[in-house]
Parts: C-alpha cells; structure tokens; sequence
C-alpha cells in the first residue's frame, strides 16, 4: 500500500516544531492509529491523550490539517492526499506534543449552579419524554472540548478565558435552565459572570461537534432569548414588575444544592 | 529520605469510574473529607463506554417484576457462582439507586405516564434497564462526575497510584502515585481507600477496553494483601466489531438484539436456536415466529436465544465461525436493519449507527453488521464483605469492576452500572462506618514508597533493554491465543510459562525520553499489574477443570456440580508481596433457605 | 491569516460578502429611485414590489396604497418601511453569523484566526442592541401579512378579472419564502414554545414550537432564497412597470 508522511507537533510549553513520520497506509486506519503506530516504533514518548479510542469519551481531541477533530474517528482514507498535519489543541496551553491542560473547562464546571429539583417523592420523579429530550441532546456531550478549541471568543483572545465560560458549558447551562425539575434560575448568571453576549453566534462549534449537537441553534441562543426576557425586553420586564416577580441576581442564582 | 508531595485524606478513591465517584458522593455526605485519583481526565473512565443500560426491578414497564426476580436471574447468568449476598443486596437496592440519580440531573428516557423506561437485555426476564438511548454510560458518569464536582470534591486527574502502603500493623495508610503531566511523585496519606479502578481487558489483543483497563486495583490489592477470586471468569461480549481491524473489538451494544437484532451465520440462518441450554431450553422461544412476537408482547412468546446471557451467545458465535460459517472478516452477521425501521434504529440506537457509519462505512438501517466476541469484563476480583465492600486489609474497600463476587461466572448485561452504583455507595458507607469504629492507620512505611518509586523510575537507568510496547503486545497476542475465549490444559500452562518470561522481560524494559507525559514509561509502569493479574487469570482457568460461565475449557467441556462450591483466591502469604502468591479454593457462602427457594421457583 | 487549514476556507466568506454587498447595493439604489414599483390597472395588473408595500407615503402611485398614508411623507415609500426588513435581516442570529465572519473576520472561518485585537462580542454598545430581534420579528410578521395580501390581491386582474400571471407566481413565491424565512426564526421559535420550562404542561405550545423547528433548521436556506428572491421580485415588478418586459398571463 501507498506511503503516508505524519507532520506531527512535538514540544512543550518552551516551545516546539513538527516532526515527520513517514508510514504505510493500512486499510481502514484512522489518525490515531497510525499515532499509536508512531508511539509503539519510532517515537515511544510521542504524547498524545485517549482512552476509548471509539468516539465516545473525547479524550483524542487535536486538530488534523487545522481543524479541530477526534484522532480516533477521523479515518485516514478520508483526508485529502498529502501530508497529513496534526497539532494539540490551540486554545489550551501545551503540556506536551499533542496533549494540552484542559483545566480550564474544569474550573468552568465547578462554577456551574446545579441542578435544584424539589425533593423527591418516594417512588421517584415524573418526567416526560418530551421535557428531557431538549436536555438530552446537550447530555450527549463527550467533553472533547473542541468547541471550546475552537472558539475564537478565547481561541484567539486569552484575557476573555476569565468571563467566558464557552460553548461546552452555553450548553450545560441550557440544559439546567430547560430541566423540567430546575428551580434555579442562571440567565442573570450566564449574562454577568459567564460571558454569553460575547458569543457572536458563528457557529464554529456546532461545526466542530463530534456528537452533532446543534451547540448554537438549540443551546447558546434559546439562552440568549432567555437572556433577553430577562434583561433586555422592555415588555417582559414590564409583565414582571405588574406580576410583582422578584428578579434575582448573578450571586442569588448561584445557589449550590446543599450535598 | 526524599519530599514529595503530600495530602492527607480520610477516604482516598482510586479510579473515577461509576463506582469511585459514587463512593466519594457518599462518603463527602457524611463528612468525610474525600480525595479521587483517576489515571485519565475527570469523566473518560470507561464508564463512558456502557451503552446498553442500568438494572433496576423497578416495575415500570413490567409490573410483575421485583427484587426476587432479578435476584434470580443475576445467580442464574452468574452459573451460582456468586457472592449470594451481593447479588442480593443489588438486586434490592438498584431502583433506589437508579431513582436518585435523577435528583443530580440524570435524564433517563421516559415511560408514557412518565416514569424511567426500561429496556429488555440478555438474561433478564423482564425489560429491566433504565437507559438512555445507547449511551448510559456517559448519562451515569456525568451525573455522578456533576454532582462530585458541585460537592467540591478533590479531583487529582491524569495522577495513576502505583502501590498502597501500609502502616505499621499491616492497615491501609496511603498510596504513592505520579503526575502524568510532570511524571512527579505524590504521596498520600489515607484512612482508608476505596479501589474503584475498573477492569483488567487491555491484557488481550481484542478487547473492548481502553488502555486504562490494565488491572491496576486487582494488582495493587493483591500486592497489599487482599485475596482475588474468580479471576479465569472472563466475560467476552458476544458483539465487538471485527472490521475494520484497527478497531476490531469495538463493542456493538446489546441494546441492538434488545431491540430486536438478530445473529446470522453466512447461510443466513438464525443460528442461536442451535445453541439453547438445557438451563434456559423453558423459557426460549422454538421458533422464529415465537421469537418475534415476544418483543411485542412478553407474555405471548418465549425469549428469542440472541438474548441468552452472553457468555452462551458468545462461544455460540464462537462455534458457528469454527465450522466454517462465519462473515468474510471472522465474525457473524448481526441484522437489525432488515427487521427495524431505519426511523426507529437511529433513534433507539444512534452511537451504534454513528460507529458503524463513519468507522466501517457501514448504514446499519439496510446492512448487516460483522461482529464477532470480544474481552469485554472481568467478573472476578477482590473479594469484599458484601455489605460494606471491606476486603480482608483493614481500611481497604473495593467496589464496580474491581470487586469480585457480584457476578459470579458471568455477568447479565446492565448489571454492571447497577452494580456500581449500589456497591459504590456501599463501599463509601464501609469506610465511613470504618473511621467511626475510630480505626485508622497508625504510621506510613516509607520503605513501601521508596520500593515503588525506585522500580518506577527504574527503566530510565537502563541504557538499552526491552521496549514496553513490545511487551505489551506479546502479552495481548499470548493472552489472546492461550487464555482466550476457549481454553485447555495445555495452552493454559504454555501461558503460565510464557507470563513468567514476560515477567522476566519487564524487569529489563527501558524508556527514552522524560518523565513528563511519557507514554512509552507510562505504559512500562502499568505492565507489572497486568502481568500480575493475567497470571491470576491463568492460574485460575488451570485450575477450574470444568466450563463454568465465562470459563470454557474444551478439555472439560460441562459443568462440574463440585467446582460449583467454591471460588479460586489468590493471595500472597503473609501479606507482603514478593513476587509469589498461592490459590486455594474459597468455599462459596451458603445461601439462606428463602433465597434458595426463589432459585428453584419457576417464574 | 494564521491557520493550519489547507482546504478553501475563505471561499465561504467570499461569497457572502458578495452576495450581501451586491444586495445592499441594489436595494439601496431601488429604494431610491421612487418610481416604477407598482404595475396598476393601466396595464391591468396589481403588482407591486415588496420594497414599496405598505405604500405608506401621501404620493404613493395610484393603486398602490393600502388605505393609510403619510401625507407628510414626500420621499420614496421605500425609505419608510425598508428599515423593518433590514433590521430583523440585521439582528437575525443566522446573518450575525455570516456577516461576522464574511465583513468583520470575526472570525473569518473556523479555526482561522480574528482579525481583531480584542474583543467584547455583543456584551457591550452597541451591538447589544442585536437583542432586539424579536421586535423586528413582530413587525416582519406583520409585513408578511400584507405582502400575502398584495400576492392575493394581485390574482384579480383589473378589467379583466381572476388570473394566473407570471407576476402573480412571482409575487406569491416570494410571499411564500418571505414566511419560511419569519417562521425559522430563533426569536419567534423562543416565544413561541422554546421558552418553558415544560412541553408536557404547555402541549399547544409544544405542538407550535414543533412545527417551528424544522423551519429554524432550514433558516439558513430561507435566508438566502428569500434574500436572493425578494430582489428579484423587485426587479420583475420594475421591469413591468416601466415597460421593459410584459408581465404574460398564463391563465
């Protein structure tokens, strides 16, 4: 079979350039694969991060000829003739080769406000199919983090990782927010402390998702309309003064169930 | 003496699976200050990856189901050779354990009248798993993963623990462990420690595990002391893909026959009627047309065999490829796209129809998949007290794939992430109830830290020696070929011989390279438990001269009523690891009447 | 522009740019131009453009308005009404996207670099004002109504009665896309239904923010084949008007 030549970032947070890998193609092979091939012959320390090597917990998450991608459901016979280049993640900064700290989509997850249900009755809640599938389509996330990668909100401007909380938690949020037991109420929240105007709605992330999840569509802008029955529509602001409904503040919504 | 860094913990957790992050929910409950250690990222355990469902005799979509059946079934997959309590304990408290995860955000799909839907699965009498489409795993590992972390819980991730240390009496007291990151030492100081670290699959070359599985709780509990039994009761999944061969093993979930998938040899026959037990021969359906109408209605057909537990569709598959009537690639053909709306398979089964589309160009709405067996779970492990998951070393407690017991020779499918759950918040109650009994370690023993970090950094020193991926591929392709799915007396001892020329070998594996983020060293400090436990399961299958669930050996091809009453423990001597360890036979509890009782009612 | 990509990345912003220009251009000038928007009983027709409907100036031509006028508004009528679809275009979620990318390189396309040293999206002045795209939405639906009326009306041929013309077709398909494109709008799809907390409470809503769906999903197609098409129609209209082509009855 043909030849196939890897350009593949090797360095660390000092810095680091491409090194090529000249291989043969296998049959049905996809990137992470011949990374594996690279890591068990010629480059044993060569630093890559999976586990399930099957799409389904996110781990793999690099970008091949540019965009971000899943090594391991990226097959080789579908890329275009040529060197095939690989790099970590942008956003992130690097650890090594093509692994990259991703603390900060943790540090994100722990300021999420969770999930306020009212206790539950003995023989368990009622929920109804139509009311979960909004929330389950965002639960399909994997945590890959390329939307996150691929974000130019903190991509290409790292002062905004501060008060951005990115796409990956837009969607957490949507799905509290939409959770037919939720009482919290984060739309203040998300507006002040997690950045949601910053996003300006150009849907790289829906692009880059490895589970479809339509990130923009179904998440980040039913937040934004939410944002504005909250904060920004006169009327809605007005049926809320006559109806007498306390508004609450960024800090009153970040209330964390007690454990 | 040299300083690491150090924390100190009431309850340190190994492994940030199902079961680990359970046990921190419970123990951080009641107080007790909790720290988790996963050799991944939080939320990439192979949790992720079960797809089928979770077990619960909850009754919402078969009402005549309860806690005796499921009990039932679980020692009936398990051929009786489980922990009865266990599988007691499981049985009647999953529902619980299954409802709270809705308080934490958990989305199952719905009934009609809007309880948890239920899905029927291999072994189970009654549709019984909760399930969300075909990812469950991941509903279970984010919704624990969630609540830990809104919890403030400790997380040290991308961290693997290379041995427990003792105190001074032989109690648990911490663990030494690295950064993969920095490739630095961390030491911890523990009261106790819960071992939730999964399972042992990397150590064959097909397996459906991701490269952490390499049986690091197993070895680690039996290096400090704790007894392994069951360890030659392998679980391979009837349905792992085999093609293309770079992702040969790839499990297809059970939820494709639960939903109506049926196996075809290459003349197109549904052979599983072939291949029905005298066991289960009552409650199988004869024919295509009985098969077919149970999955409209429970009560007007018998199950169709392509639910039989796995370990008998399994060596089934097995047998149809043997005698020459497999799929071009080895496997057999599983069909569901013939028998099911393309609507309905996209909807019910959307990863499945995802994997098959962009990994082998396969649409399973209009073709048939190629699958064939595939290491899939071990059932054997560390033998724990059934109520509060305690192993035999005072202060350390093991739950989910590492425990032993539950499952006995083989697992029902569904059964694992109750299992988690239930013996996650088990063993986090064990080690609370343990520091209230005012037990704790008294001393560390630095000498056991100094002896793990110097066998660590130790493939550095060597100028030249053995590549560890090398070595790891010929314990896959030995394991595969010798310890595989059917087994005998001979290939069995050739493995035993080979395992310790393979011990040999990574006594002289070297590295190049640094400690930071090293694969190559990374993977040459999991090889001692892989070896370690791989002996287990040789020494096991040696001696267990019959078949037994997922043991087979074709030189004592049924089932001996005698090896029935006991399990295979392995131990070391006097509680220290030296490189040896003994098997004896481990008499099974004795079961109370009433529980007997519901074994031989006919439901 | 740093990025790793090597396929055609920039042909996308291209052609939006294109597109979007050229018609800002062209309505900007037809608006303009007062005169040739309405084919009247002269001709025996009632077609008139979009750009011009509601006809609300006090010189509207003969036939043109609807029963109200401005009297004080001696400008094109254009110039009134124009502003409603251009703004709802303007704060609309999908044009926000493409005109990010294709004008303001924000970013030109995925993984490409911004052109711009920092950023504050639409958290600040004035592009918070992109909030109020329900509003536009409202006083869309509203012209849809009218130029549903005007595609209606324009079936009855003065002096010559009930008729299929090809100005008919034209005025009927662009009414049509003109709704594909309002009823895919996030905004209306939020009010609608998106916004409770439970469908299973709110099944007339669930069942409405359902039919919505498909519609949000092919807001993109609407987009731009009602972008692309209301032009034209305002081409065809003028064309008639001024003599150019014939509007041929086909029935």
């Amino acid at each position: 079979m043909s030849q196939v030549t890897m350009r593949v970032w090797r360095g660390d947070a000092n810095g680091g350039d491409f090194q090529e890998f000249a291989l043969e193609r296998q049959e049905g092979e996809v990137v992470l694969d011949v990374i594996h091939r690279i890591q068990a012959t010629e480059a044993p320390d060569l630093a890559c991060r999976w586990n399930c090597k099957a799409g389904k917990c996110g781990s793999c998450a690099a970008e091949i000829n540019g965009k971000p991608r899943l090594m391991c459901m990226t097959r080789m016979d579908q890329l275009p003739e040529g060197p095939v280049t690989v790099t970590p993640m942008r956003t992130f900064p690097i650890i090594r080769d093509l692994v990259t700290d991703v603390s900060f989509n943790f540090a994100m997850a722990e300021r999420v406000p969770a999930l306020l249900p009212p206790p539950m009755p003995e023989d368990g809640y009622r929920m109804y199919q139509e009311d979960v599938e909004r929330g389950q389509e965002f639960r399909k996330c994997i945590e890959c983090f390329m939307c996150q990668d691929v974000c130019h909100v903190i991509r290409d401007h790292e002062e905004n990782k501060q008060h951005y909380a990115g796409p990956r938690f837009f969607i957490r949020y949507a799905e509290l927010e939409m959770h037919p037991l939720d009482t919290n109420d984060r739309r203040d929240y998300v507006r002040e402390e997690m950045g949601l105007g910053y996003c300006n709605i150009t849907k790289c992330c829906t692009e880059v998702c490895p589970e479809h999840i339509k990130i923009t569509d179904n998440a980040i802008i039913p937040m934004k309309e939410r944002v504005v029955d909250a904060h920004y529509d006169p009327v809605a602001w007005l049926g809320r003064k006559i109806r007498r409904r306390t508004k609450r503040t960024a800090s009153e919504a970040s209330v964390q169930p007690q454990p | 003496m040299t300083d690491y860094e150090h924390h100190d913990y009431d309850v340190l957790i190994i492994g940030a699976g199902g079961a680990g992050l359970r046990a921190a929910i419970e123990a951080k409950q009641r107080g007790l200050s909790v720290g988790i250690v996963t050799k991944s990222l939080l939320g990439k355990a192979h949790t992720v990856m079960a797809e089928g469902g979770m077990a619960a005799a909850m009754g919402n979509v078969y009402p005549e189901d309860n806690w005796q059946v499921h009990f039932r079934d679980t020692m009936r997959g398990g051929k009786f050779l489980n922990n009865y309590r266990m599988a007691e304990l499981h049985a009647k408290e999953a529902p619980a354990r299954v409802m709270e995860l809705e308080q934490w955000g958990a989305l199952f799909d719905r009934t009609k009248d809007g309880k948890i839907l239920q899905r029927d699965f291999g072994g189970h009498r009654y549709a019984r798993l909760a399930h969300v489409g075909d990812r469950t795993g991941l509903e279970l590992i984010r919704t624990l993963q969630q609540k830990v972390v809104s919890m403030g819980t400790d997380v040290f991730m991308e961290c693997k623990v290379l041995r427990l240390v003792h105190d001074e009496h032989g109690a648990i007291a911490g663990a030494v462990a690295y950064w993969r990151p920095t490739g630095q030492f961390v030491t911890f100081g523990a009261k106790s420690i819960i071992l939730a670290t999964g399972g042992v699959g990397k150590s064959w070359k097909f397996t459906s595990n991701s490269w952490e599985s390499t049986g690091d709780g197993h070895a680690m509990a039996l290096w400090a002391g704790a007894e392994l039994i069951d360890m030659e009761a392998i679980q391979f999944h009837p349905t792992g893909m085999v093609w293309p061969l770079s992702v040969r093993g790839l499990l297809v979930t059970e939820g494709v026959r639960g939903d109506g998938g049926v196996l075809r040899n290459s003349n197109g026959e549904r052979f599983m009627f072939n291949y029905v037990a005298d066991m289960f021969r009552a409650e199988t359906a004869e024919s295509e047309e009985e098969a077919d109408r149970w999955y409209e209605d429970h009560s007007a057909g018998r199950r169709p065999p392509e639910l039989l537990p796995r370990d008998e569709v399994a060596r089934a598959i097995n047998a149809e490829v043997k005698n020459g009537r497999g799929s071009p690639h080895g496997g057999v053909f599983l069909d569901i796209g013939s028998r099911r709306s393309a609507e309905f398979i996209r909807r019910r089964l959307p990863s499945m129809y995802h994997q098959f589309m962009e990994l082998a160009g396969v649409d399973i709405t209009r073709e048939s998949m190629e699958i064939g067996p595939t290491c899939h779970y071990i059932m054997g492990g560390v033998k724990v007290d059934a109520d509060t998951a305690a192993t035999r070393v005072p202060g350390l407690f093991a739950a989910g794939e590492v425990a032993g017991g539950m499952h006995g020779a083989n697992r029902l499918g569904g059964n694992s992430l109750s299992d988690l759950v239930v013996f996650g918040q088990r063993a986090g109650l064990g080690a609370a109830a343990y520091l209230e009994g005012g037990s704790g370690p008294r001393g560390f023993d630095r000498g056991e830290v100094e002896a793990a970090i110097a066998q660590a950094t130790a493939p550095f020193e060597r100028e030249s020696g053995e590549n560890p991926y090398d070595i790891q591929r010929d314990l896959q392709e030995m394991m595969q070929a010798n310890v595989g799915i059917i087994r005998n007396g001979p290939e069995i001892e050739e493995a035993l011989v080979a395992l310790e020329a393979l011990s040999e070998r990574v006594r002289h594996v070297a590295v190049t390279g640094g400690r930071a983020y090293n694969p190559g060293w990374n993977l040459a400090t999991d090889l001692p438990s892989m070896i370690t436990v791989s002996k287990c399961t040789a020494r096991g299958a040696l001696e267990r001269r019959e078949s037994r669930g997922g043991h087979t050996r074709e030189d004592f091809p049924k089932a001996d009523p005698e090896f029935g009453t006991f399990n295979l423990a392995h131990s070391v001597a006097d509680g220290r690891w030296d490189g040896e360890f003994t098997t004896v036979r481990s008499p099974l509890l004795v079961m109370p009447d009433e529980l007997k009782a519901l074994l031989e009612e006919a439901h | 522009m740093a990025t790793l990509r090597t396929d055609r990345w920039w042909l996308q912003p291209v052609v939006t740019a294109s597109i979007l220009t050229a018609f800002v251009v062209y309505s900007t000038w037809a608006a303009f131009q007062n005169a040739n928007y309405y084919v009247g009983a002269a001709a025996h027709r009632d077609l008139i453009s979009p750009f011009y409907s509601p006809c609300l100036a006090g010189d509207c031509v003969p036939g043109a308005g609807h029963g109200f006028a401005i009297s004080a508004w001696t400008l094109s009528p254009a110039l009134i009404i124009l502003i409603f679809p251009l703004g709802f275009r303007l704060t609309c979620y999908y044009y926000r996207r493409s005109y990010y990318r294709a004008f303001w390189w924000s970013p030109p396309a995925c993984s490409v670099a911004d052109a711009h040293g920092s950023y504050s999206g639409e958290s600040r002045f004035p592009l918070f004002f992109q909030n109020a795209h329900r509003y536009f939405w409202y006083f869309g639906l509203v012209l849809n109504v009218i130029l549903t009326y005007d595609a209606i009306r324009a079936f009855h041929q003065p002096g010559i009665g009930w008729g299929v013309t090809v100005g008919t077709i034209v005025l009927t398909v662009n009414a049509a896309l003109l709704w594909g494109y309002s009823l895919g709008c996030h905004a209306g799809r939020h009010i609608c239904g998106g916004s409770v907390k439970s469908f299973h409470q709110s099944p007339l809503r669930y069942k409405l923010w359902k039919f919505l769906t498909p519609f949000n999903v092919k807001h993109m197609n609407f987009a731009w084949t009602s972008l692309i098409f209301v032009a034209f129609t305002d081409i065809y209209v003028r064309l008639v008007a001024s003599g150019a082509i014939t509007d041929y009855r086909l029935f």
